[in-house]
């Protein structure tokens, strides 16, 4: 299904949002994650169902002044 | 050149026309420039004494203030006056001891003296006035140099408000001990000086103004100075007494200059005073002073009200007596026991009505509490 | 008794401030932290790069004493500023938000006006919000009146290291702020730090210069001990200072009375 994430939109299978996470190969330690513009907490990645045109956004936080 | 010349030139200046004419902008500029090591100039301290800085007076004060902390640190030198005889030849209107007031007059014996000066110094104060009015026959030269002696056996620093006298005297008087000298103009103006002292020795204008330069001349190391405020326009004799203070500070660079503001509040010796100085005009005259002059000294009276003073500690006050009695005698010997008591003896003759009549302890206390250090004892000398 | 800062519910020994920005490796910031006993750091939310591998995080060298001051740089707009926030506390960064919106890329100067409106929404949503702002005293004032915890102008743009370009207009609103303030950006060297705590500022936040110094940890014990001599120097009212916490007249009010 087609999905926008990180602004771009994406092709993916992932039946949830853990899923997802672990398909990109990403640490889910320091990740944050917006779905359809809620923050969703990481407990709840697995019970988060991934739809075809949801916005995502894995942001992560970084040094800045 | 003398300060007779230099005053002068300013005795037709048209002082209500140049106030008049002065701008925020004058003001401001003026302002910026006191502090820095570019003085200012006489346009300067009239730009600061003009209605106009009336709207400037915090800055002028916050500057002030600064200034008086880095010259003078958190400091308020202590003195008391002793007046020793009240017989006076002039006529003068303003004053309590003129010689056509009837009150019985007295001088005090040196034994007398003596004994103010041991009841003064009990006090802690070191620092002495000794005052007298204009009567030569009765306070001869030799009379003047044996109080001076006892006076210097009790006071680390006497300081000598009399009469004019000559350069001579003041070498006496200087080798006897005395090493300061108060000597008031009263009017910078000329004609008004002649219409206040209609007769007796004060009448002669030139003598009194040069007095300061001949008391430098002989030694004497610290000259306070200052209009009598009442009697001439405020603002224009601040600007000709700020002025006498510039040109002695230059003419004898080795010498303390300090400017004092006696002001007249109510009929004093029979007459109103013609122009009043306001709280505000005061406040705005020592701002002035000290933004033109950084290092004078400013001298505060007990004329002054106590609630008034406390306050002109934080605005570049140096120097306030503390304690005093403005009669002939007035700490123990017209008044036994009265020592440090407030105010003075009802039945006495005093030559100007004290306002603040606390004691000398509570004066220091006052100046501890408001961080300033209370100073006795400046100098000693050898 | 103890000089504390208040920002919001929180009080703080520490004046300064840091940033996590610039430097060349993030081990750096657990030890510049404990050298510049800095109790506050600023944190970015970006977008993860894929391309980047896997690092740990930069909260992992943040130690919990360190209560974290996440930005909102990257927003142009008040809305894109209150999103980022949003997410920020939802990712568990606590109550503290930094608010810095920037549309101006030449010299990295914020907008006011979106600063502004960002802060309105934030403080009613509960957030303490820290404006990152450029000087104007009118502004400051609205700030307060829309709820922020602090204000913070800016001494010079965002990393030049010109100190106090500001001064003038950091001076007034110091002069007449209600808020704290925190002197934010452009602050390049220890004495420029000195000199804004000595103006009377509340804290300063300093990133570039400890993160771009040859020795970050060092530079942030310099910082640390620059921020407490001006500190002490406010507090000892030197002669020819003048402080934010007094009277309009305090010398002459009394002729008006």
């Amino acid at each position: 299904m087609k999905i926008t994430l990180n602004g771009s939109v994406a092709e993916t299978d992932s039946p949830d949002l853990a899923a997802l996470v672990t398909a990109k190969g990403i640490d889910p330690c320091a990740l944050v994650i917006e779905h359809n513009s809620r923050v969703i907490k990481q407990e709840h990645w697995g019970t988060t169902p991934v739809r075809e045109g949801d916005v995502i956004e894995l942001l992560n936080f970084v040094g800045g002044g | 050149m003398s300060f007779l010349e230099l005053a002068d030139q300013y005795q037709a200046f048209d002082f209500p026309g140049y106030f008049s004419g002065v701008t925020e902008h004058d003001v401001t500029t003026s302002l910026n420039r006191a502090g820095d090591m570019n003085r200012l100039g006489p346009t300067d301290l009239l730009n600061l004494l003009s209605p106009a800085a009336r709207e400037f007076l915090e800055p002028m004060a916050q500057k002030a203030r600064d200034i008086t902390l880095q010259y003078f640190g958190r400091t308020i030198g202590l003195y008391a006056p002793m007046y020793i005889s009240d017989f006076c030849a002039n006529h003068c209107t303003y004053c309590g001891f003129n010689a056509v007031t009837d009150f019985p007059r007295t001088k005090l014996t040196l034994a007398e003296i003596e004994q103010e000066a041991k009841a003064i110094a009990g006090l802690g104060i070191r620092h002495i006035l000794v005052l007298t009015g204009e009567a030569p026959a009765k306070t001869p030269i030799d009379y003047l140099e044996e109080a001076v002696s006892i006076l210097t056996r009790y006071f680390s620093s006497v300081a000598l408000e009399m009469f004019p006298m000559t350069e001579a005297d003041y070498c006496w008087l200087n080798a006897a001990g005395a090493d300061s000298l108060t000597v008031y103009q009263e009017v910078y103006n000329q004609k008004l000086y002649n219409e206040v002292h209609p007769k007796g020795p004060k009448s002669d204008y030139a003598f009194r103004l040069l007095t300061p330069e001949r008391g430098a001349r002989a030694g004497l190391r610290a000259l306070n100075i200052g209009p009598l405020f009442g009697l001439g326009e405020p603002m224009s004799e601040a600007f000709m007494a700020g002025l006498h203070a510039r040109y002695l500070e230059k003419e004898f660079p080795n010498v303390e200059v300090s400017l004092s503001l006696p002001r007249m509040t109510r009929a004093e010796g029979g007459i109103a005073p013609k122009h009043l100085l306001s709280d505000t005009g005061f406040v705005q005259t020592m701002l002035a002073w000290r933004l033109f002059m950084p290092r004078l000294g400013i001298t505060v009276s007990t004329r002054e009200s106590a609630g008034f003073r406390d306050r002109l500690i934080h605005l570049g006050a140096t120097r306030f007596s503390a304690g005093s009695k403005t009669d002939v005698g007035g700490y123990t010997v017209r008044n036994p026991g009265a020592i440090d008591a407030a105010g003075t003896n009802p039945d006495t003759t005093v030559q100007f009505e004290i306002t603040d009549t606390r004691s000398v302890g509570e004066i220091t206390q006052m100046i501890r509490d408001s961080g300033y250090q209370p100073v006795f004892k400046d100098w000693e000398i050898f | 008794m103890e000089d504390m800062l208040t920002l919001g519910q929180k009080t703080f020994s520490s004046r300064l401030l840091t940033g996590t920005g610039k430097f060349s490796s993030k081990s750096l910031i657990g030890p510049m932290l404990e050298a510049s006993r800095s109790e506050m750091i600023t944190v970015a939310l970006r977008r993860v790069d894929p391309t980047a591998g896997n690092e740990d995080s930069i909260l992992a060298h943040i130690p919990d004493s360190v209560t974290l001051l996440p930005n909102t740089s990257g927003a142009r707009t008040a809305n894109e500023a209150v999103r980022i926030a949003r997410i920020a506390r939802e990712a568990g960064c606590g109550e503290f938000i930094k608010i810095e919106v920037i549309s101006d890329m030449q010299f990295l100067l914020p907008d006011n006006h979106e600063t502004l409106k960002a802060t309105e929404v934030l403080a009613k949503e509960g957030f303490t919000v820290l404006p990152y702002m450029m000087p104007d005293i009118t502004v400051s004032r609205q700030l307060h009146d829309a709820g922020a915890a602090a204000v913070m102008p800016l001494g010079s743009p965002i990393g030049s290291n010109r100190g106090l370009e500001m001064r003038a207009m950091i001076r007034r609103i110091i002069d007449t702020s209600r808020l704290p303030v925190i002197v934010d950006a452009g602050i390049g060297k220890p004495s420029q730090a000195a000199e804004a705590m000595e103006m009377g500022a509340d804290a300063v936040l300093v990133n570039t210069a400890i993160a771009t110094a040859q020795d970050p940890v060092m530079a942030g014990e310099a910082f640390a001990m620059a921020v407490e001599a001006g500190r002490m120097a406010f507090l000892a009212e030197l002669a020819g200072q003048h402080h934010a916490a007094r009277a309009s007249s305090p010398l002459t009010g009394f002729l008006r009375e």
